[in-house]
């Protein structure tokens, strides 16, 4: 049986103070915009940068590795919940709908 | 109102500075998440999809004026200027940063008020009739016995680690406006031959992935003992409840898998060796609890400007024909003031609306506001010749829709716009699906109508008892809503029936329609309500309605 392949991922989490959905960048620093995510192909890379999250409950909670893809933008979720994860909430323009204030 | 005393005032003040401590250490990294997060939610701040959210008990949904002022001034100071009324009379912000929770909560102490017990596994915020001290069908105001359940369960060295949740609903009235009969325990006040107040005991109710309406273990229980024979039912529940599956960890589950003559027994053995612990002290408190619940002095005046306002404003005469209830004082009245305006979040309340509410209360209603299950807030005891006063004061602050107990009145939790647990989302839907009926101007033909929205399996949207149900799902990644009927949150409780497959959220909106549309066209009469017609008809016409392909399959 083959192996399914992998789906690429980003690391999240939130961030330790506000709580506010966070992803890793290819940069080591934590972005408040998935699109700046570091798009993970690989499944042993994935795990690497998933205990590199783990190793600073000074600065975020609850990292996980989600599914993701790219696009024209740089990492976009795939599921519903990522994605509101990434836009904020529906019924009222909070959270990252105002402004825009990047690196954590 | 119960007014805390020298203990509670320490007690609430200590733990606020404990846990001062602990979030100064889980920022400076001496505590880590695992570490923190029980401390945390001992004091109810929960971590959601987009911050933190500071869950905030209203016993037995009480509030003065001061209070909702200061719920105020939380929401303004640390929130985003609004707050989040819940289906278990608490109130949640949700966006406070961690660093700021130690001062709301010490913000929150100033009022009398904190967010102890309002998660983890232990016993939960005790929650009561929205309409207790003033329904005009009510034996007593049920709200001395929760005050002193409260105090009992709180911090109740023997409780603290339950194997799950615990929730206690109290009325004093034969309606049952506190959905008493899903609740671990549900207390029911009734009188027995001799005409006494005592408690119909349920047990083991509940919503969630396995909905069970309670069982009665005492059909009357003395007021007397109702500390001794709640500690029993804790107690038994304590040991032989599930640790091992958190799924079977509630006490209906215990219920079920031992069935109520074992935990009856067992409850009643205990019950033999606690009360004689309880050597009068409960009583005393309870009495000194019951004289500051004594009911205001209601004022005897004519209600002749409420009639003559009826009359000439028809937009206060259709509110006034839904918002409000009876009252047991002459010329007095219950408000229900909606906070479910029309495409609205069910349940958020501005600081500046609470404020209104606040002045409303104090200037005209004995300083007295409740918080209902339905996401509502009540205004218990407003002489009828200050309706018109109240109602252009709520008009004024956007908060005199007449829907109350109309399709629009709709219970709906968080659900994924904010909830970390949901599995889709229920606000947008109950926004859309409010809007519609406002645009059919239907409501009022359609009548008394509960729709309950939850986004996942947990309920807290209730949907089991809502007439018409909604639970969003995640199916394949996408999200779905199933439909249940016939469910009733009252003295006849009852869990609504799965409908079939479930809706996609472009199609659950126009399946609502579809079913009222059906209900208008099969009803007895104008009289007969949408649960009165599914109990005489049952599941067919409706499932007909929202699956009309596959009718017109079976046709053919």
């Amino acid at each position: 049986m083959s192996r399914r392949p992998f789906t690429p991922k980003v690391v999240t989490a939130n961030e330790l103070i506000d709580g506010d959905a966070v992803w890793l960048t290819a940069l080591d620093s934590w972005s408040r915009d998935m699109a700046e995510a570091e798009l993970i192909d690989d499944e042993a890379i994935a795990q690497d940068r998933l205990l590199f999250a783990l190793s600073q409950p000074d600065v975020i909670v609850g990292a996980y590795l989600a599914d993701a893809k790219a696009s024209g933008n740089g990492a976009a979720p795939v599921h519903f919940r990522e994605e509101f994860r990434a836009r904020g909430p529906s019924n009222y323009l909070h959270g990252k709908q105002v402004g825009v204030k990047n690196h954590v | 109102m119960y007014k805390y005393n020298e203990f509670d005032e320490n007690f609430v003040r200590e733990r606020v500075a404990q846990f001062r401590g602990q979030v100064e250490r889980r920022i400076d990294g001496s505590l880590t998440e695992d570490e923190f997060k029980p401390l945390r939610l001992m004091n109810g701040l929960y971590l959601q999809l987009h911050a933190y959210m500071l869950r905030v008990a209203i016993p037995y949904g009480t509030l003065n004026a001061a209070q909702m002022r200061q719920l105020a001034y939380l929401a303004e100071r640390w929130d985003k200027g609004y707050g989040h009324f819940t289906t278990r009379q608490n109130i949640q912000y949700n966006w406070p940063k961690l660093k700021d929770v130690p001062d709301m909560l010490d913000a929150l102490a100033d009022v009398g008020m904190h967010a102890i017990q309002t998660s983890g596994n232990t016993i939960r915020n005790v929650t009561a009739d929205h309409f207790a001290g003033a329904a005009a069908d009510e034996i007593e105001d049920p709200r001395p016995v929760a005050e002193l359940l409260r105090q009992w369960s709180t911090d109740h060295p023997e409780f603290q680690f339950l194997p799950r949740k615990f929730k206690i609903a109290v009325t004093g009235s034969s309606t049952d406006r506190a959905v008493t009969k899903a609740h671990d325990i549900g207390l029911r006040m009734v009188r027995n031959d001799a005409g006494e107040p005592g408690f119909e005991v349920i047990v083991g109710g509940g919503l969630g992935r396995t909905p069970m309406i309670g069982k009665v273990i005492r059909a009357f229980l003395p007021k007397a003992d109702l500390l001794p024979y709640c500690e029993a039912i804790v107690s038994v529940y304590n040991l032989l409840g599930r640790r091992d599956n958190k799924y079977k960890a509630r006490i209906k589950i215990t219920v079920a898998e031992n069935g109520l003559e074992k935990i009856r027994d067992l409850v009643e053995g205990r019950f033999n060796e606690l009360r004689r612990e309880f050597n009068g002290f409960d009583q005393e408190l309870l009495e000194n609890i019951e004289a500051q619940f004594a009911p205001p002095v209601f004022r005897k005046a004519p209600t002749l400007a409420f009639d003559a306002y009826r009359a000439a404003n028809p937009a206060f005469r259709s509110w006034s024909d839904t918002n409000l209830a009876d009252h047991h004082a002459d010329g007095y009245a219950i408000v229900s003031v909606s906070i479910k305006k029309h495409g609205a979040t069910p349940g958020d309340a501005s600081a500046d609306q609470m404020r209104v509410l606040a002045d409303l209360a104090e200037t005209y209603g004995h300083d007295e506001i409740r918080i209902s299950h339905e996401q509502n807030v009540i205004l218990p005891h407003v002489h009828k010749s200050d309706l018109a006063a109240v109602y252009e004061g709520l008009r004024d602050a956007d908060l005199a829709t007449a829907n109350i107990g109309l399709v629009s009145d709709i219970i709906a939790c968080p659900g994924m716009d904010y909830c970390a647990l949901a599995t889709a989302r229920s606000i947008p839907i109950a926004q859309e699906i409010a809007t519609r009926f406002d645009e059919l101007k239907l409501e009022h033909e359609i009548g008394p109508l509960k729709i309950k929205i939850s986004g996942c399996i947990n309920a807290c949207g209730h949907h089991h008892v809502g007439h018409i149900g909604i639970l969003g799902l995640d199916r394949a990644g996408v999200e779905n809503y199933q439909i249940t009927l016939g469910g009733d949150g009252t003295e006849t409780a009852t869990v609504g029936e799965r409908a079939g497959p479930g809706f996609s959220a472009d199609e659950i909106v126009p399946a609502i329609e579809r079913l009222i549309d059906a209900y208008l066209g099969i009803r007895a009469s104008g009289d007969e309500t949408f649960l009165q017609t599914y109990r005489r008809l049952g599941l067919a016409p409706f499932k007909a309605a929202l699956y009309p392909e596959k009718e017109a399959a079976n046709a053919a």
